[in-house]
C-alpha cells in the first residue's frame, strides 16, 4: 500500500485547516505499522484517506497496483468491504443484533447466504475466543470482550488491510496489551498488512514501524518497537 | 440482499419499544381512518338507498332534488313526454313521501312511502313473506324488513296500521339491499294507493322510472328531458350526485375529511418522529455500516423495508380493529352506518404508503448524509 503525496484540509479558504500536508509512506504485507502522534496531528485523516472513507484533497493511495481515489464509490464500497478490515474506537456493534449478527455483517454484506454467514462468524468468534457469546447482545459484554466482537467483524471477510482505531482507548492495560498481543500472533501473516492509530504508549512494543506524526506531518518513521 | 433485509428486520423488531411505538401510531391512523371514511362510505350508501333498492337504470326528475327522499313532484304531462321519446322502453310513475302510521298501540310512527306503478310494479322489492299480487287487495301495503322494521313493532301478515284514518294492512314483508338513511321504516304500496292514503300537492309523480331500449338512448333521453326543464340521470349518476351532496353541502363531507386528516397526521407525526428517534439512535452503527462497505442503495432499502414492513403491518392490524368494531356495532345496532369499501381500503393504504413514504424520507436524508468519517472521528 502507498500512500503518495496525501493533502487534506477543512473548512473554506480564509480559515482552512490543513489536517494532512504532503505525507507519502508505504506499508507492506506481514507488517503491523503504527500512526502514532498528539491529538490533532491528522492520524485518523490520514487513515481514512488510505481506508477509502475520506477523499483526499490532493494526492493519491495505491493498494495492489490500484488507486483507490480512481473509483467510483461503488467500487469503493467494494474495496472497503472486500479489502479493508475496520476496528472503530467505539466498536459500533448494532446492540439490537446478537454478536454473531455482529460479526456476521460483512459476509451478509457479500451477499453471502444467512447460515453460511452466521457459520463463519462463529468460527471467527471461536479464533477470538468468546464464541460462547455468540448469541448475547454485545451490550451485555464487558469492554474486552466488545473488542474482540469487533476484531471479529474486520477480520471475517479475510481482508488484506486490517484498521485498528485507537484500539486500546477503552481498555485497561493488561487487556489492551493482551488484545494487541493477540492480533500479532493470530492476525498478522504474509498477505496482510495491520495499521493501527493509537496513541497508547503501552502497546508500542508490538509495532514493527510506527510513523510519528506532528502537525500532519510525518516526522518520524522508527523501526520496531518505539516508547 | 435478502440477508440485509433480515439484517433490517431484526434491528426493527429487536427494538420492541420502538417497533411497538411504530405500529401503535400506524395502527391507530388506519383504525380512524378507515373507521371514519367506512362511516361516512355507509352513511352515503343509505342516502341511496331509494335509488339502490328501487333499481331503475335512468331517473328523471325536478333539477333541484339532491336527495331521493326530499323529492319535488313533477307534473303528469311529463311522464307522457317522457313515454314518447325515442328510445324509452318504458316509462313509470314513483311516488315517494313520508306519512305517520298509527301503530296497534296508538303510537305514531313516521315511515317512508313509496307508491310503485299500479300495472307494472316496477321497483318492487323481493318478498321473504305473502304473494305481491296481494298488494292490489284493499289496503295492501308491504313492510320492508330491514334495521328499522322493529319500530313498527314486528309486524306479520295481516297486521293492520292506520296512515290518515285510512286503514293499511301488511301484505307482504320484504328485503332490500339497504336500509335508508333517516331511520325511519319503508312501507311499499301501488302509486294509486299512495296518493290516496297521503295528502298531495297539484303534482303526485316523485319521480319517473325509464328503461331505455339501450345504453346508447340514454344520451338522447336525457336531452330530451332537459329540454322538458327537467333532469334525467342514469342511477350511477343519481348516486353521485347524492354523494356530491352530502360531501360538499352538509358539511358532513368536510368534517370526515378533516377528521382523516388529522389522523393522518397523528399517524405520521408519531411513526415520522419514532423512526427519525430510531435513526438516530442507529446512525454512528448506519456509518459503521457504510464504513464496512455498505452501498447508499443498501441503506436505502433497510430503511424502506423497516418502514414498509411497519407500515403494513400497521395497516393490517388497523383494518382487522376496524372491521372487528363495525361487525360488532353492526350486531348491537342494526342501523349502525359503516360499510367498508374497497375505497376506504385503497385510500388508508395510500395514506399509510405516505406515512412510510415520508418516514423513510426524513431517515435516509439522515442516513445518507452520514459520513464513515464521522463515524473514526467518533
Amino acid at each position: 500500500m502507498k500512500a503518495i503525496d496525501l493533502v487534506k484540509w477543512f473548512g473554506p479558504e480564509e480559515i482552512r485547516t490543513y489536517a494532512v500536508r504532503e505525507v507519502s509512506f508505504e506499508a507492506y504485507y506481514g507488517e503491523m505499522l503504527y500512526i502514532t502522534g498528539p491529538s490533532g496531528s491528522g492520524k485518523t485523516t490520514l487513515l481514512s484517506m488510505i481506508s477509502g472513507i475520506l477523499r483526499p484533497n490532493s494526492g493519491t493511495v495505491v493498494v495492489e497496483g490500484k488507486e483507490i481515489w480512481k473509483m467510483t464509490p461503488n467500487e469503493l464500497a467494494d474495496f472497503r468491504l472486500n479489502t479493508v478490515g475496520f476496528v472503530f474506537q467505539d466498536y459500533n456493534l448494532f446492540p439490537k443484533l446478537t454478536t454473531v449478527e455482529n460479526v456476521a455483517l460483512p459476509l451478509i454484506l457479500k451477499r453471502q447466504n444467512w447460515d453460511e454467514a452466521i457459520r463463519q462468524a462463529l468460527e471467527v468468534l471461536d479464533i477470538v475466543g468468546i464464541r460462547n457469546r455468540a448469541e448475547l447482545s454485545p451490550s451485555k459484554l464487558s469492554g474486552g470482550e466488545q473488542q474482540r466482537v469487533a476484531l471479529a467483524r474486520a477480520i471475517v471477510g479475510r481482508p488484506d488491510l486490517l484498521i485498528f482505531d485507537e484500539p486500546t482507548a477503552s481498555l485497561d492495560g493488561p487487556t489492551g496489551k493482551k488484545i494487541i498481543g493477540f492480533i500479532r500472533e493470530n492476525l498478522l501473516n504474509e498477505h496482510r498488512c495491520i495499521l493501527i492509530v493509537t496513541h497508547d504508549a503501552r502497546i508500542f512494543e508490538f509495532a514493527d514501524r510506527n510513523l510519528k506524526m506532528e502537525d500532519g506531518r510525518i516526522v518520524e518513521i522508527v523501526s520496531g518497537g518505539v516508547s | 440482499m435478502k440477508g440485509i433485509l433480515k439484517v433490517a428486520f431484526k434491528l426493527l423488531v429487536n427494538d420492541r419499544g420502538k417497533f411497538v411505538a411504530l405500529l401503535v401510531g400506524i395502527t391507530f391512523a388506519v383504525f380512524l381512518i378507515v373507521q371514519l371514511t367506512s362511516v361516512f362510505a355507509g352513511i352515503l350508501t343509505k342516502a341511496s338507498a331509494t335509488i339502490i333498492n328501487i333499481g331503475a337504470p335512468v331517473w328523471v326528475m325536478d333539477p333541484a332534488v339532491n336527495n331521493p327522499l326530499n323529492s319535488i313532484q313533477v307534473p303528469d304531462y311529463l311522464l307522457d313526454r317522457v313515454r314518447s321519446i325515442d328510445g324509452v322502453n318504458y316509462a313509470v310513475p314513483l311516488y315517494s313521501g313520508v306519512a305517520l302510521v298509527k301503530l296497534q298501540d296508538g303510537f305514531y310512527q313516521p315511515c317512508t312511502i313509496l307508491g310503485l306503478d299500479d300495472s307494472s310494479l316496477v321497483g318492487r322489492p323481493k318478498l321473504i313473506e305473502g304473494n305481491i299480487e296481494d298488494i292490489f287487495a284493499e289496503n295492501g301495503f308491504i313492510v320492508v324488513k330491514d334495521s328499522e322494521f322493529h319500530k313498527l313493532e314486528n309486524p306479520t301478515l295481516g297486521t293492520t296500521f292506520e296512515i290518515n284514518d285510512h286503514r293499511a294492512v301488511v301484505i307482504g314483508i320484504a328485503e332490500v339491499t339497504s336500509s335508508t338513511l333517516f331511520g325511519i321504516p319503508t312501507l311499499y304500496t301501488t302509486f294509486s294507493r299512495a296518493i290516496q292514503y297521503i295528502p298531495s300537492p297539484r303534482f303526485t309523480i316523485a319521480y319517473i322510472l325509464v328503461e331505455p331500449k339501450s345504453g346508447k338512448d340514454i344520451p338522447r333521453i336525457k336531452e330530451e328531458v332537459a329540454k322538458a326543464g327537467y333532469l334525467a340521470l342514469t342511477d350511477q349518476e343519481f348516486q353521485q350526485r347524492v354523494s356530491n351532496y352530502y360531501k360538499y353541502q352538509t358539511g358532513v363531507g368536510t368534517n370526515i375529511l378533516i377528521m382523516t386528516m388529522t389522523s393522518f397526521l397523528v399517524g405520521l407525526s408519531i411513526c415520522g418522529q419514532t423512526f427519525y428517534t430510531f435513526v438516530l439512535e442507529n446512525l454512528s452503527k448506519f456509518g459503521a455500516l457504510k464504513a464496512i462497505g455498505a452501498k447508499s442503495y443498501e441503506l436505502i432499502a433497510m430503511i424502506l423495508f423497516q418502514t414498509l414492513f411497519t407500515g403494513l403491518t400497521g395497516y393490517g392490524l388497523g383494518v382487522g380493529f376496524s372491521s372487528l368494531l363495525i361487525a360488532l356495532a353492526k350486531r348491537r345496532i342494526s342501523s349502525y352506518a359503516a360499510d367498508i369499501t374497497f375505497y376506504n381500503l385503497g385510500l388508508a393504504f395510500v395514506l399509510v404508503l405516505i406515512i412510510s413514504a415520508i418516514s423513510s424520507f426524513i431517515a435516509v436524508r439522515k442516513v445518507i448524509k452520514v459520513e464513515p468519517f464521522d463515524i473514526f472521528r467518533g
